[in-house]
C-alpha cells in the first residue's frame, strides 16, 4: 500500500491546465474540487453546447471549436483556464500547446493515470455511458504511451497523479507570475542602461537622494531603484556598476530587469560560444581581474532576473526594450525575446543593424511603459511610453525617470566610452515638434471606429454608440478644422423645465428651484447672448502655436463653431479678428498672469446673422415674408367681405392677431442681426476661460471667470462684449425677485434670456450626482423663432408644455464631461488621440435625436 | 394660402353655382391638414370674386411628419404659400368644378369665360419666369409681383415669394387643373408621399395640355417629385411608349452644373483604364459615393479584391443597393466589400492594395486637411498606383451655366488650373517616391484644356 502523503501542484496563476486521463479517471471531480466551475472548460459540456447531446461523437468537431474559442478569449483576458477532455491523444493535446504559446502562458499537463481497474468500474456505474471496457482499456493504453512524449510536445510542467488517493489528497495552490508585481506601487526611480558607467550612476543616485556609501546604498524612505539592464558592456567600470546594482536588488532597495548585453554576457560566463563584440570584452576581461567567485555570482544574478515588471496594480511596466500590451504580464520566449531586443521587422539598417519594429508608435495600452535599449538624444513620451536610454557609455548622460512623478532626472556623461556602431540623432536646436507631436501629425482611424466607451473624470463609461460615431467622422472628416487645433467642443444646455405658468414655456422660476432642490445656495445668473457658439483658441504667437500644439505655419489661433468648423470663410477676416484677440490678451497681461503662451475661450460670436446668414435667409427671414404678404392678403379680403357683412368678425379678429404675431417674430430675429462691413461689427463675448497652460480653469468659479474675461473686454471694448450677471441667494426671495425682473426687462427689450449657473464650474447635488453645469432661460418673444410665430396662441402652448428636459439634461452632462475630458488631457500632455477622443465623442453624442428647439 | 377666383362674365355670380359655393354665404370645410373657409368679397353682376382660406395647422402639420427632428419642421413657411396642400384643397373643397361637373349650369361649365385666379403667395425658387413659362403656354396672361426677404435687410435679397395673378378666357375646370397641377410644380414638394398611383393623377389631370406643353419634362419631373423612375414611366405613357430601363442619375448637385452623363463615363473609362493599364488585381476605390466606378471594376475579372470606401455612411448605403449587393452570386460578393473611412485618418485597412483610385474627391477636402491626407494615401495606405482626377478650373469658363468664380458643386472647397494640379502632384510624387503622369479627361479645348484632369502616379519602390 501506498502510503498516505499530501500531492502538492503549484499552478501559475494564469496557465493552460491541460487534464490528461481516461474515461472515469475521476477528471470532472478532480476539477470541480479544486477550481472555479467557470475556470473549467469540458468537452462533455460543450458536445452537449452545440448538439444537446454531452455524448454526441458526432459533436466533437464542432465541441472542441467551441472550446478552443472560449479558451483562447479567457487566456487573452488572463484567465487561468482548465480543459477536462481525455486529451490521451497528440493530436487532441497540440492545438492546446499551440493556445497556450499564441498567448504566452504555460501549458500544464495534469495527467490522472488511474489505474484501469477503476476506470472501468466508475464507467459502469454511469447509465449514460454505454462504450465497452475496450474503449477504456484503449485509452489507457494511449495515455501511458503519451507519458514520455508530453515534455516534448511543449508542456513547461507535467504533473502525474497515479493512484485514487494521490487524486483524493491532492492541493493544488497558485502563484504569481514573476513578471506581476502589481501590488509595488513605488515610488520608484527608474533607471536607464548603465553600460558600466559606475561613476555617473553613483551621481545619478545621490541627485535622486540616495545615500551612496562605498558599494551601499541607501534610498531615500519609501522609493525603490528599478534598473531596465544593460548594466554591462563597453563602460570603464562595469564590476563596480554590478556590484551597486546586484547588493541593492540583494537588499531589496532595487529591481532589475536583463538586458541583451547582460544576457550575452552570462552566455559567455557560462562557456558558451558568443562573440566578443559590443563591448562583451572589456566586461570579460573587466571581470577576470575580480575573484573568479565574482563572475558566478553576476552570472546566477543575470539568470535570475524577469524579463520585465507590471507594476503599480498595471499602471507601470519597465522592460530593458519596451513591452507591448498584448504581451505584457506574460510568460513565453517570445516575451523574454521582445523584453530584450523589441520584435525585428528582418531587415537590417545601413550599419548592419537589425530595424526594430516601432511598437511604441502603435502602443495604445493603458500602463506606461518605461524602457531604454536604443539610445536616443533625450527622453521623450510616446503614446504613454518612453524611452530613457540616453546613451551615458557613449557620451550622452544616464537618466532616471522618477515615478509617479514622471520626472526626469540626468547626469551627463564624463566622457564618450565607446563609439556607437550607428550615429545618435544630435538633439535638433531649432525647437521642432516633440516625438508625441510628430507621431500625432496624423491619428489614426482606428482609435475612433466601432463603439467606444469613454472614461472621464466627472464621469465614469460614457458610450459612443457606432452609429452615433459613424455621424460624427462624416462630419469630422468633412467640415472641421485639423484635429491639432480642435482641443474643445462646447456641451449643449438644456432649457429649464417647462415653467407652471400657463402662458410662459420657459421662467426663471424653474432653474432656481432646480438648483435650490440640488442644495446649491447660491447662483450666477448670466445674460444669453444671441449669436453664434464660438470657441477660440489663441496662442501668444505662431510660434507659441507650433510648439505647444505642433502645428505647421505660423497662424496664432483658431475661431471655430461648435460643430468644429472654421467660423469664418474669409481667410484676411478670420486673421484680423484672432489678431485683435491676441493683441487683446496681451494687452490684458493675460499670458503674464496665467503663465501661459494658450488659452481656450468658450464664446458667442454676434450678430447671428454673420455665420447663420443662409439659415436666417432660407429660414427665419423667408417664413416671415411668406406669412407677411398672406396674412397681409387674407386680412384685406377678410376686410372687404366684412364689409360687405359676409365675413366673420371672428376670423378678421384671428388673422389680424396672427399678422401681429408675425410682426413680433420678425422683429425677434431682427433684433439678432447687422450687417457686418467692417471687423468692429463683429461682437465677441466670451463667458468662459476654459483652460490655459497646466490648468482646466473648471475648478474655479463663474466668478473668477467673468473677472479674468472682463479683462479682455476692458483691453478692447470694440470687438469684446462684456457678459452681463447677477449673483443670487436661493434662499432669500428678494435675490431671486430681483433676478426675475432683471430677466423680464431684459428679455421684454429683446434679449434672448439668461443662464443659471451654479456658482461653481462644476457643482454636485446631495447624492453626489453631478448637477447641470447651467439652465438656460430664455425670454417669450425670443422662443418664436424656436416654437415658430403663433406658438403663444393657447392651444399651441398646451401641445408644446408636454415637453422633457431629460434627454437633452443627460445629453448635457455627458458632452460637459467630455469637453473637460479632452482639454485635461491637453493639459497634461495626453497624446492627441486621446484628447481627440473625447471631442469626437461630443460630435458623436451631438448625432443623439434630441428635440432641437430645446 | 389664399386663392381668389373672379369674373367677369354676365352674371358674374353664375360663379356661385359653378364653385357651388353661394356668393352670399360663408362656408368651412374640415380638412386632414387644418381647414378651409370660402366667401366672396365681391358678388355683382359684374364681378365676382370667390376668395379660399386655407388654414394649416402646424401642429397637426409636425405630427404627420413625425420621425426625425429638424428645426425646419417647426418653423416652416408651409402655412403661409400654396402648395400640395392648396392642391388637395381644391380637389375637396372645388371638386365638382375641378371635374367640369356643374348640376344647375353644365353648359357653363363647358364654356370658356373670363376668370382671374389670384394666389397670395406662391413659393417658386426659379423665379417669375418659370411662373409665367407654365402658366403662359396655356393661354394666360400672368401677373407677378415678387417680394424682398426683409425690407430692414434689402442686401439680404429677393424671397421666393411671389403673388400670382393669372386671367385668360377660359373653363373653370380647366383653370382649376392647371392650378391643381402647378402649383405643387412651382412649389417643387410635396407633402405627401409620390408612388406610382400619382402617374395615374398626373396621366388623367394632364390629358390634353401636358403632353403638348414646352415645360412637359419640367412639370412631370418635379410633380413626381424628382423620382426618375416614376418621371421616366410618366413620359413614357405620354409618348406611348413601353417603360424605359431603370437607369440612374449621376449626382444631383454636380449634375446641374456639368454636363455631367457623358463626361462622368468617360473620367470613368479612364481611371479604369488607368487601373487595368496598371496590372492592378486588388483595388480601392476611395471616396466611392453611390458606387459608379465599383461597377464598373465589377464587371472586370482583372479585378479580384474591391474595397469601396466612403466617408459618408448613407453613399455606402446606395452604393450596396446600386450593386444589388446582397444578389451577387457569393464569388462576385466576396471582391466587393464597402467601409467607412475617412482620408485624413490613418487607416490600417487600407495598406497592401494595388492600386487606388480617387474619383473627383480632393477638390472636397478642406485645403489645410491635404497634408493629412497625402500621408494617409502615399505613405500609410501606400498603392502601387494611385489615380486622382479632380476638375480643370480653367476650363470653367467652357460651362455657360457656371458664374465665373464659382465652383462646380458647391461642396468644393477649391479647384485647382492645370499649373496648379501639376504642381501639387510632382511634389507628392517627389516627397513619398511615386512617378506621376497628368492626363486630360473629356473633349480637349485648345486653350483651357479638358474638362477634368487626371493624376496616374506610381510607387518608386527599391
Amino acid at each position: 500500500m501506498a502510503k498516505t502523503r499530501t500531492t502538492k501542484i503549484v499552478l501559475p496563476e494564469v496557465s493552460l491546465v491541460v487534464l490528461i486521463g481516461a474515461s472515469g479517471s475521476g477528471k470532472s471531480t478532480c476539477a470541480k474540487t479544486h477550481f472555479l466551475p467557470t475556470e473549467v472548460l469540458s468537452s462533455d459540456f460543450f458536445r452537449a453546447l452545440v448538439s444537446d447531446d454531452e455524448n454526441s461523437l458526432e459533436a466533437t468537431d464542432d465541441a472542441f471549436a467551441a472550446l478552443h474559442f472560449v479558451a483562447a478569449r479567457r487566456l487573452a483576458n488572463m484567465k487561468l483556464t482548465v480543459v477536462d477532455a481525455t486529451n490521451v491523444q497528440a493530436f487532441a493535446r497540440k492545438p492546446l500547446v499551440q493556445l497556450a504559446r499564441q498567448h504566452h502562458v504555460f501549458p500544464i499537463a495534469l495527467v490522472l493515470d488511474i489505474p484501469e481497474q477503476v476506470c472501468r468500474q466508475r464507467n459502469r456505474q454511469r447509465s449514460d455511458r454505454n462504450f465497452g471496457d475496450h474503449v477504456i482499456g484503449q485509452q489507457c493504453k494511449q495515455l501511458r504511451h503519451s507519458l514520455k512524449n508530453l515534455k516534448r510536445e511543449g508542456f513547461r510542467r507535467i504533473h502525474v497523479l497515479r493512484s485514487e488517493e494521490e487524486v483524493g489528497q491532492l492541493t493544488i495552490e497558485r502563484e504569481r507570475l514573476w513578471s506581476n508585481c502589481r501590488d509595488e506601487c513605488g515610488p520608484f526611480d527608474i533607471i536607464g542602461d548603465v553600460h558600466g558607467c559606475a561613476d555617473e550612476l553613483r551621481l545619478l543616485l545621490s541627485k535622486l537622494g540616495y545615500e551612496v556609501a562605498g558599494d551601499r546604498v541607501t534610498p531615500p524612505a519609501g522609493r525603490k531603484a528599478i534598473f531596465l539592464g544593460d548594466l554591462v558592456d563597453r563602460g570603464p567600470k562595469i564590476p563596480e556598476a554590478l556590484r551597486l546594482v546586484m547588493g541593492m536588488v540583494a537588499d531589496g532597495t532595487a529591481r532589475c530587469v536583463p538586458g541583451n548585453h547582460d544576457v550575452r554576457l552570462m552566455k559567455a560566463l557560462q562557456g558558451k560560444n558568443v562573440q566578443r563584440t559590443h563591448g562583451l570584452l572589456e566586461s570579460l576581461e573587466q571581470l577576470d581581474a575580480q575573484p573568479a567567485e565574482f563572475s558566478v555570482r553576476v552570472s546566477a544574478f543575470i539568470d535570475g532576473l524577469v524579463s520585465h515588471c507590471v507594476l503599480d496594480g498595471g499602471e507601470l511596466v519597465v522592460a530593458h526594450a519596451g513591452m507591448k500590451s498584448e504581451l505584457a504580464g506574460r510568460t513565453s520566449a517570445t516575451v523574454r525575446e521582445f523584453a530584450l531586443y523589441g520584435e525585428a521587422t528582418g531587415e537590417t539598417d545601413e550599419f548592419g543593424l537589425p530595424v526594430r519594429w516601432d511598437w511604441a508608435a502603435e502602443y495604445r495600452g493603458q500602463a506606461a511603459v518605461i524602457y531604454g535599449h536604443t539610445p536616443v538624444p533625450h527622453a521623450a513620451w510616446l503614446n504613454n511610453t518612453v524611452n530613457i536610454d540616453t546613451g551615458c557609455v557613449f557620451g550622452g548622460s544616464l537618466t532616471a525617470l522618477r515615478y509617479p512623478e514622471r520626472e526626469l532626472v540626468s547626469v551627463a556623461a564624463a566622457r564618450a566610452y565607446a563609439e556607437p556602431v550607428r550615429p545618435i540623432a544630435e538633439p535638433d536646436e531649432t525647437p521642432g515638434p516633440s516625438a508625441q507631436q510628430a507621431h500625432d501629425d496624423v491619428l489614426d482611424i482606428g482609435d475612433l471606429l466601432g463603439k467606444r466607451i469613454v472614461d472621464t473624470r466627472l464621469l465614469p463609461a460614457i458610450t459612443i454608440r457606432e452609429d452615433r460615431g459613424i455621424a460624427a467622422l462624416e462630419v469630422i472628416s468633412r467640415f472641421a478644422i485639423d484635429p491639432r487645433w480642435l482641443l474643445y467642443l462646447p456641451p449643449t444646455m438644456s432649457p429649464t423645465r417647462t415653467s407652471a405658468r400657463p402662458d410662459l414655456l420657459e421662467h426663471p422660476a424653474e432653474a432656481f428651484a432646480y438648483y435650490g432642490r440640488s442644495g446649491a445656495g447660491q447662483v450666477i445668473c448670466q445674460e444669453k447672448h444671441m449669436g453664434s457658439r464660438a470657441t477660440v483658441l489663441i496662442c501668444r504667437d505662431g510660434e507659441a502655436a507650433a510648439r505647444r500644439l505642433g502645428v505647421a505655419g505660423d497662424d496664432p489661433g483658431v475661431c471655430y463653431t461648435r460643430t468644429g468648423r472654421r467660423f469664418f470663410d474669409d481667410d484676411e477676416l478670420e486673421s484680423q479678428f484672432l489678431e485683435r484677440i491676441r493683441m487683446a490678451v496681451s494687452s490684458a497681461g493675460l499670458w503674464e498672469e496665467l503663465e501661459t503662451t494658450w488659452m481656450l475661450l468658450d464664446c458667442e460670436l454676434m450678430p447671428w446673422s454673420a455665420r447663420a446668414q443662409q439659415l436666417l435667409k432660407e429660414q427665419y427671414a423667408a417664413v416671415g415674408a411668406a406669412a407677411r404678404i398672406s396674412l397681409g392678403e387674407v386680412v384685406a379680403a377678410l376686410e372687404t367681405a366684412t364689409a360687405r357683412d359676409k365675413g366673420s368678425d371672428s376670423w378678421l379678429d384671428e388673422y389680424r392677431a396672427r399678422r401681429e404675431r408675425i410682426e413680433r417674430y420678425i422683429d425677434a430675429y431682427r433684433a439678432y442681426c447687422w450687417p457686418v462691413a467692417a471687423l468692429t461689427d463683429l461682437k465677441l463675448a466670451p463667458f468662459h476661460l476654459m483652460a490655459s497652460e497646466g490648468t482646466v480653469h473648471c475648478d474655479k468659479t463663474h466668478l473668477w471667470h467673468l473677472e479674468m474675461l472682463a479683462k479682455l473686454c476692458a483691453a478692447d471694448p470694440e470687438i469684446f462684449q462684456p457678459t452681463g450677471y447677477r449673483l443670487v441667494d436661493l434662499d432669500e426671495e428678494d435675490s431671486r425677485t430681483g433676478a426675475t425682473t432683471w430677466w423680464e426687462e431684459r428679455t421684454e427689450s429683446g434679449s434672448e434670456g439668461m443662464v443659471v449657473k451654479p456658482l461653481t464650474f462644476v457643482a454636485r447635488g446631495g447624492r453626489g450626482e453631478l448637477l447641470q453645469p447651467a439652465v438656460k432661460c430664455r425670454g417669450r418673444e425670443y422662443l418664436r423663432i424656436i416654437y415658430g410665430p403663433e406658438y403663444t396662441t393657447p392651444e399651441h402652448l398646451q401641445q408644446l408644455r408636454r415637453r422633457n428636459v431629460k434627454a437633452k439634461q443627460s445629453l448635457a452632462l455627458r458632452e460637459f464631461s467630455l469637453g473637460l475630458e479632452a482639454l485635461e488631457r491637453f493639459v497634461r500632455g495626453e497624446p492627441l488621440r486621446r484628447v481627440h477622443e473625447c471631442v469626437f465623442g461630443v460630435l458623436a453624442l451631438e448625432s443623439e435625436p434630441v428635440d432641437p428647439r430645446l | 394660402m389664399l386663392l381668389t377666383l373672379s369674373t367677369t362674365h354676365r352674371p358674374a355670380t353664375d360663379l356661385g353655382y359653378l364653385l357651388h359655393k353661394h356668393p352670399e354665404r360663408t362656408q368651412s370645410f374640415d380638412l386632414p391638414f387644418g381647414g378651409a373657409q370660402v366667401f366672396y368679397t365681391e358678388a355683382t353682376a359684374e364681378k365676382c370674386t370667390a376668395a379660399m382660406v386655407l388654414d394649416i395647422d402646424p401642429i397637426a402639420l409636425k405630427r404627420r411628419r413625425a420621425g426625425g427632428f429638424e428645426l425646419a419642421q417647426y418653423v416652416n413657411d408651409r402655412p403661409y404659400v400654396a402648395s400640395s396642400f392648396m392642391s388637395v384643397a381644391i380637389a375637396r373643397v372645388y371638386g365638382s368644378a375641378l371635374k367640369g361637373q356643374c348640376d344647375e349650369k353644365p353648359d357653363l361649365a363647358m364654356t370658356p369665360i373670363p376668370l382671374q385666379a389670384r394666389i397670395s403667395a406662391l413659393c417658386c425658387r426659379d423665379g417669375a419666369q418659370l411662373i409665367r413659362s407654365l402658366f403662359e403656354p396655356l393661354g394666360y396672361t400672368v401677373t407677378v409681383d415678387s417680394h424682398i426677404l426683409d425690407d430692414t435687410f434689402p442686401e439680404w435679397g429677393e424671397s421666393p415669394y411671389h403673388t400670382v395673378s393669372i386671367e385668360a378666357q377660359t373653363r373653370l375646370g380647366d383653370l382649376l387643373t392647371h392650378l391643381y397641377v402647378l402649383i405643387p410644380v412651382l412649389d417643387d414638394d410635396k407633402h405627401y408621399y409620390v408612388s406610382d398611383e400619382e402617374i395615374d393623377k398626373l396621366m388623367s389631370r394632364g390629358e390634353g395640355w401636358l403632353n403638348v406643353h414646352p415645360e412637359r419634362d419640367l412639370i412631370v419631373e418635379r410633380y413626381l417629385k424628382h423620382q426618375h423612375h416614376l418621371k421616366q414611366e410618366a413620359l413614357s405613357r405620354l409618348r406611348d411608349e413601353q417603360p424605359a430601363e431603370k437607369e440612374d442619375r449621376p449626382d444631383a448637385g454636380e449634375a446641374t452644373v456639368e454636363e455631367e452623363l457623358k463626361l462622368y463615363q468617360q473620367r470613368l473609362e479612364a481611371v479604369i483604364t488607368a487601373l487595368e493599364a496598371s496590372g492592378a488585381s486588388r483595388v480601392l476605390d476611395l471616396g466611392c459615393g453611390p458606387g459608379r466606378l465599383l461597377e464598373g471594376l465589377l464587371q472586370r475579372p482583372q479585378f479580384v479584391e474591391i474595397v469601396g470606401v466612403d466617408v459618408v455612411h448613407r453613399a455606402l448605403e446606395r452604393a450596396a443597393a446600386n450593386l444589388q449587393l446582397d444578389r451577387l452570386p457569393p464569388r462576385q460578393r466576396q471582391r466587393i466589400q464597402l467601409i467607412q473611412g475617412s482620408l485624413t485618418y490613418r487607416d490600417t485597412r487600407l495598406s497592401g492594395y494595388d492600386a487606388a483610385a480617387l474619383v473627383e474627391v480632393i477638390e472636397h477636402l478642406e485645403p489645410s486637411r491635404l497634408p493629412a491626407f497625402e500621408r494617409v494615401i502615399f505613405e500609410f495606405a501606400r498603392p502601387g498606383t494611385v489615380v486622382i482626377t479632380t476638375p480643370n478650373a480653367d476650363y470653367n469658363i467652357r460651362w455657360p451655366s457656371l458664374p465665373a468664380g464659382r465652383f462646380r458643386h458647391e461642396d468644393h472647397r477649391f479647384e485647382w488650373t492645370r499649373a496648379e494640379f501639376a504642381s501639387w502632384a510632382q511634389t507628392v510624387a517627389q516627397a513619398f517616391s511615386y512617378h506621376v503622369r497628368i492626363l486630360p479627361v473629356g473633349p480637349g479645348d485648345p486653350e483651357v484644356g479638358a474638362p477634368t484632369q487626371m493624376a496616374v502616379f506610381s510607387a518608386v519602390d527599391g
